[in-house]
């Protein structure tokens, strides 16, 4: 069990206190299903494509599943702080398909104009973290400073990054020049000890993430906010900082994400990563995170965004349910898992 | 090739009215166009020649303002007719309708505050609500990749399609496509699923075929957006065992590489292209400067774009 379940958050109302209260009062075993309920989701999802298909239980098609995982993966783990801190992120599609755009059109640039194609790709990669940190500082500074809403700040920006992707594209794609994009293909495509460089990367950053969740006083902070702002206010957090950090966190993993995510199709177009917001936050609300923040998992996150992706990668493989009802089974599953951990809100 | 000798005949009565009775010309025509946001390539190409069309047809009218709007929903689009009505006081329309049923009233109100209305593409589900109707030929866009790939596979072989997203167009599409393989029973249609016009979407659900089957003669990419994914996992997956790729729509990086032979998977595509939006504002701008109407119906034709045609489908500075 992940340490953080170990210390309950602090109550932040009466209500919340009776509930934490009966729950405490639970047999224990129950508690550990309601924690195990994304993980036994996913195991059963597992058996059902092994049976539905031989196909679905090979090396090659985990290792596809999981490194098509990795973008929103990586999102998620940085959607996992904000969502604890009891902010939210809309924009994060938007900005990686920005992100995305950019990073194409410094590359095209800089090949030719530093006559190193590969510092012009290792700057394309550093730009794409330093812009995710940016945009996340932006957010950050508006939410706090400038005291609006997070949800209205990140649905402003959603449009705007968006609107500006599709400027600079002129409603088409960005496409990264042959030669470059040769180059940094074996970002996406090349594999270390057998395993695809995005999955080893999702790891790290889920495992960094983790990290400073459970063993840092910053993720310790980050509970607390989520818990009770004011509380945490009073205990002398800085609030803001600890906030804005979230933010930032987040964007430096969206920067990560595109620089994995530019060098697999090497373009850029106004579709480039629509919805993925909704599957992230999915991703880490199915994990069991509570959407209003004070406790979650990196586990749980990880486990519910590599779920999402299994439910699709099943539905391709076979042709027993119509396409026309492919939402409905992903709606149907995603509602089944939350039940089975409802007990830990 | 029929529109293009009507519009040059229509251009001709154009000029030699405008030459021998100028008086006429001095009702002015007030032309509004409602059509989606570039959300992804083929909007962004129907931008791209809605403007061209506002750029270069001004120019030659001087009695002619066309005011261009783009919504991202269907629900926006219906303001902005109302506005393009009340506010703009057009008196024609060109519109592209993001979806059948719900434009269908709003569209209609424009109509009887007295606009003559052209419909584009996406018809209307109740078509006295328009005075013209000018659309790309949907079946033949399923008919024709069904044939070539028939042919080139002589009659034999293993078929996966990749479809858009669920609309009437789409399913004309696959009907067509369905209709041409019926006659051909050796060859297998193993799946067709959706990928949403979008390259991402593509690359999975490729990945996924690739997994599932372990012998695909040609897929039908069906879009030209979409072919990019489809490329991209077969070159992850280091299969060589798929013979033909069939995008759609003419892209003009698919355009090129026919052209230029690049990629011996792909020798051909069909054409749909975002000019048609061109051809219909300007059909509608010179029939309302004359007061005349246009035929009912007008059908842009889908053709086979191969290495010998491909030239004429280029058009390097569309965004798509």
């Amino acid at each position: 069990m992940p340490p953080e379940q170990q210390t309950p958050p602090p109550p932040r109302t009466l209500e919340a206190a009776q509930q934490q209260h009966r729950s405490e009062a639970a047999p224990r075993w129950t508690e550990r299903l309601h924690g195990l309920g994304p993980v036994i989701g996913l195991v059963l999802l597992c058996i059902a494509g092994t049976l539905l298909n031989g196909d679905f239980a090979t090396l090659d098609n985990a290792m596809n599943v999981l490194t098509r995982t990795a973008f929103i993966g990586i999102i998620a783990v940085g959607m996992c702080f904000v969502i604890i801190s009891g902010g939210i992120d809309l924009s994060v599609g938007s900005m990686a398909a920005l992100i995305a755009g950019s990073v194409i059109m410094f590359i095209n640039w800089a090949g030719p104009a530093s006559g190193s194609p590969l510092l012009a790709v290792v700057m394309g990669a550093v730009l794409a973290v330093v812009l995710g940190a940016v945009f996340g500082l932006a957010h950050g500074l508006l939410i706090t400073k400038g005291r609006i809403e997070p949800f209205i700040v990140t649905l402003g920006t959603l449009g705007i990054f968006r609107a500006y992707l599709t400027y600079f594209a002129d409603g088409g794609a960005l496409t990264l020049d042959n030669e470059l994009s040769d180059l940094y293909a074996p970002v996406y495509y090349a594999s270390l000890a057998g395993i695809p460089v995005p999955v080893w990367v999702f790891v790290i950053v889920a495992i960094v993430g983790g990290l400073i969740l459970n063993r840092t006083a910053y993720g310790r902070y980050v509970q607390a906010i989520g818990s009770n702002e004011q509380v945490a206010r009073y205990a002398a957090v800085d609030v803001d900082r600890v906030k804005i950090l979230t933010y930032v966190l987040l964007g430096v993993c969206v920067g990560i994400a595109t620089l994995l995510y530019v060098p697999r199709l090497g373009s850029a177009s106004p579709t480039t990563g629509l919805l993925w917001e909704l599957e992230a936050i999915a991703a880490v609300i199915v994990g069991g995170t509570a959407l209003k923040g004070g406790a979650g998992s990196i586990t749980g996150t990880v486990v519910g965004a590599v779920l999402l992706s299994v439910i699709s990668n099943i539905l391709n493989l076979t042709s027993i349910i119509s396409v026309y009802l492919n939402a409905a089974v992903q709606g149907f599953v995603i509602i089944i898992v939350a039940f089975l951990q409802r007990g830990r809100r | 090739m029929t529109t293009f000798t009507r519009r040059l005949a229509l251009t001709a009565v154009a000029a030699a009215a405008f030459a021998s009775l100028p008086a006429l010309a001095a009702e002015k025509v007030n032309l509004g166009v409602s059509i989606p946001a570039a959300t992804h390539s083929f909007m962004g190409g129907i931008n791209y020649w809605a403007n061209q069309a506002k750029k270069d047809l001004e120019k030659e009218h001087k009695d002619l303002k066309i005011t261009i709007k783009t919504a991202a929903n269907a629900p926006e689009q219906a303001n902005q007719l109302q506005d393009l009505s009340t506010v703009t006081k057009i008196n024609a329309l060109v519109v592209f309708p993001f979806e059948s049923a719900a434009l269908t009233k709003p569209v209609a109100q424009v109509k009887a505050k007295g606009a003559y209305v052209t419909v584009v593409d996406r018809g209307l589900t109740d078509t006295s609500a328009q005075d013209a109707y000018v659309a790309g030929d949907n079946t033949a866009f399923g008919r024709i990749p069904a044939e070539y790939i028939v042919k080139q596979l002589n009659g034999k072989g293993n078929v996966v399609a990749l479809r858009g997203i669920a609309t009437t167009l789409d399913n004309e599409r696959m009907d067509a496509f369905n209709a041409v393989l019926k006659n051909s029973p050796d060859i297998k249609l193993l799946d067709a699923k959706y990928a949403n016009w979008n390259r991402d979407d593509a690359f999975k659900v490729t990945q996924d075929y690739l997994t599932r089957f372990k012998n695909i003669d040609a897929i039908w990419a069906a879009d030209d957006d979409m072919a990019v994914g489809v490329l991209k996992a077969i070159e992850q997956a280091k299969r060589d065992d798929i013979k033909i790729i069939f995008g759609g729509a003419g892209a003009k990086g698919m355009v090129k590489t026919i052209m230029d032979g690049k990629d011996k998977r792909i020798t051909a595509d069909v054409s749909y292209s975002p000019k048609f939006i061109y051809d219909a504002i300007k059909l509608t701008a010179e029939a309302r400067l004359k007061g005349e109407k246009l035929p009912a119906t007008t059908i842009i034709p889908s053709v086979l774009i191969t290495k010998e045609n491909a030239k004429d489908f280029y058009h390097p500075n569309s965004p798509f």
